[in-house]
């Protein structure tokens, strides 16, 4: 935001008053989208569950008592403020389940993150080292695979991991085991399926910063007598180190809430947060205890980020 | 260079999609089913007979369709919850009674069916029976055989007793991941009360079920039945119409898999997919016509030949395939009857025991 500003300062300085208002009116004008799609895709939804999160479960439509509306006037409003109450959150302390979901999904996700940098990054590298006339249809068949149900692909890894499937015959049939491999219904299967599905979602932001990088420093790496390796992790890496962590972002956020491919891949046995989420919703339906979910899962997720936002924009200044 | 990153990978990523939906000004009724739960030549038929046009879409839990109509204004005019869930969503208020005067298929309509489903909608005023079934246990013939030596299963204790069911571990065993439905037949093979909401009761069962716990690969209500088609498992609970799907299945493979269906002896639950209009309907008078049409004999039989269920219709059994209608799978014989049991909905405190007994067995936490 601050950054826009300051670009487009010193066009305007030479430009008359009232032409400076307008740019000054285009460009809160672009910032205002981002925040308008902020307010109702995010802000408002989360309000609505917030509130469903403070209310009681209740036999009715919708299934939960109403708390906090605006039908006996301001005042109505005010007295259920004071009529707030907790319950559903200090619920969630009560049982361990919850505590131990939370955490085995966070693992997953951050083990999963880890597997699908290790696949993405030779990609994206590989991409980006392609002659330029190539890159476009690369970058088209890392996309390509979207344009399928995400469904039906994950179904596919059924027929591929499953004990008489594709890749248990092939083993078989090269003599590299004797027994079939049992990896559906394992975390095994969940890594594979999150690393395939969200694949896409590292290698693009990898792709884009390694697309950028300066060859020629590696070049003067090695003049210099750097061997390859040594140029790779000093130079490279650092340079993509953004596109890192933003490919790890959009792996790992929507990996801690994943549903459908523990669901379908993974064992029964697998607790992650979304199925409890689901559990409470669905099975139990408590919409506040499952609201109150939600809203801790929202705060485990942002909470860290921001504060890691926050140390790299102290790191920058400092940089400076 | 993050913010950048994000938004290239982000833009290139989503597609939104933007549906415009039309007025029609024909007769239109909104009908939410179970996925492949008609034939669908039933449904052009009625369109040809009354001009209404059918919107016919599907769902494949009883939770998603009761989240819908709990949200309200979900649209629909005909939906089919199973009446487990029909009796809780009626307290809710999200059912309007049926106009009986509108109905005059009801007549044929069959009392042993009937008397049931009146423990969940008193009266049968909010509903009608479309098909109903058993829990039970579906098998490979081929594989049990080999693995037990005996090629027929006619009680719950292949499943409870942990000596039998460890020898079908490694062929595979399913079970649906439904508590209401499983902790019930645990009880009844233990000799309980499947109803009972007692807590010490429960507690009995959950042992029953941690005792087999080991043996079993995957809780889904589902997957099962195409695990069974394709011979990747031996032994499932599941719900009989469900089981008669993949035996089809299996049959159509030629793959040399064979199922079979199995209501035990001790007593299975009876459920029933049942018939209503949300409070909330925007053509009611259409979904009125959609559900007497539904309960012509000659068009109930058409659809119990085609999804392999049961249905609520007793004038409707002379037009019914022989081979279903004697099969005591699907229609038991009066003795087994006798034994089926109703399971009544659970109050919110043991819907909440229930199913915090059932995430520890599944999951073990």
């Amino acid at each position: 935001m601050t950054d826009i500003a300051a670009t487009a300062a010193p066009s305007t300085e030479t430009a008359t008053l009232p032409a400076r208002l307008a740019t000054g009116f285009v460009n809160r004008l672009v910032i205002i989208v981002p925040y308008l799609w902020l307010l109702f895709f995010f802000l408002v939804p989360f309000i609505i569950v917030f509130k469903i999160s403070l209310s009681q479960t209740a036999i009715s439509m919708p299934p939960y008592t109403p708390v906090l509306g605006f039908k006996d006037g301001i005042s109505g409003f005010f007295a259920g403020v004071r009529e707030l109450n907790f319950d559903n959150y200090t619920w969630l302390t009560q049982d361990a389940l919850y505590f131990n979901a939370y955490v085995t999904s966070l693992v997953i996700a951050g083990i999963s993150t880890i597997l699908t940098l290790i696949v993405g990054y030779p990609i994206a590298y590989g991409m980006a080292r392609a002659p330029a006339t190539i890159r476009p249809t690369l970058l088209m068949l890392v996309i390509l695979p979207f344009w399928t149900s995400f469904l039906i692909r994950v179904y596919a890894w059924i027929g591929i991991l499953k004990p008489e499937g594709l890749l248990n015959q092939v083993l078989l049939a090269t003599g590299l085991i004797s027994q079939p491999l049992v990896i559906l219904n394992t975390y095994t299967a969940i890594f594979i399926g999150i690393v395939y599905s969200y694949l896409p979602f590292m290698v693009l932001p990898l792709y884009s910063s390694l697309e950028k990088m300066d060859y020629s420093l590696i070049e003067a790496a090695q003049d210099l007598g750097c061997p390859p390796t040594g140029a790779f992790w000093k130079i490279t890496f650092p340079l993509s180190l953004p596109g890192v962590v933003a490919g790890c972002l959009l792996v790992f956020i929507p990996a801690v809430g994943e549903f459908v491919i523990p669901d379908l891949l993974g064992g029964s046995q697998t607790l992650m947060i979304g199925k409890t989420l689901w559990n409470e919703f669905f099975s139990n339906r408590d919409w506040p205890v499952s609201s109150a979910v939600a809203v801790i899962l929202l705060l485990v997720l942002t909470i860290p980020i921001m504060f890691f936002q926050q140390a790299q924009a102290k790191a920058q200044e400092q940089g400076r | 260079m993050i913010r950048k990153a994000l938004w290239l990978s982000a833009t290139s990523a989503f597609l939104t999609l933007f549906t415009i939906s039309g007025h029609a000004e024909d007769r239109v009724v909104n009908v939410y089913n179970w996925s492949d739960y008609i034939d669908s030549s039933i449904i052009d038929d009625f369109t040809k007979k009354t001009g209404i046009k059918v919107v016919y879409d599907t769902f494949d839990s009883n939770e998603i369709l009761e989240t819908k109509l709990l949200a309200g204004g979900s649209g629909y005019d005909v939906v089919v919850p199973s009446a487990h869930f029909l009796a809780r969503q009626i307290q809710a208020g999200v059912f309007q009674k049926l106009d009986k005067s509108k109905l005059p298929n009801i007549s044929n309509m069959w009392d042993v069916v009937s008397e049931r489903t009146a423990k969940y909608d008193p009266g049968n005023e909010y509903s009608v029976n479309y098909m109903w079934g058993t829990v039970g246990l579906g098998y490979n013939v081929k594989k049990v055989e080999a693995a037990l030596g005996t090629d027929k299963i006619d009680s719950w204790d292949v499943f409870f007793n942990p000596d039998k069911l460890a020898k079908l571990k490694d062929c595979g065993v399913y079970v649906l991941d439904s508590p209401t439905d499983v902790i019930p037949a645990a009880l009844k093979y233990l000799g309980l009360d499947p109803n009972s909401t007692s807590p010490d009761d429960i507690a009995k069962a959950e042992e029953a079920l941690l005792k087999v716990r080991p043996y079993v690969r995957k809780f889904h209500s589902s997957e099962y039945i195409n695990a069974l088609a394709n011979g990747d498992i031996c032994l499932a609970i599941g719900w009989s119409g469900d089981v008669f799907q993949a035996r089809n299945r299996a049959e159509e493979a030629k793959q040399g898999v064979e199922i079979a269906y199995s209501v035990p002896k001790e007593g299975a639950q009876m459920w029933f997919d049942q018939m209503a209009i949300p409070a909330d309907a925007p053509h009611v008078a259409e979904g009125l016509e959609f559900i007497n049409y539904m309960m012509t004999p000659e068009v109930i039989a058409k659809s119990s030949n085609y999804v392999l269920y049961a249905n609520g219709n007793k004038a409707s059994q002379q037009f019914i395939d022989k081979a279903i209608l004697e099969d005591p799978a699907v229609y038991p014989d009066e003795e087994t009857m006798k034994k089926l049991y109703t399971v009544a909905p659970y109050d919110p405190k043991t819907q909440r025991i229930i199913t915090r007994t059932w995430t520890e067995i599944v999951t073990g936490q």
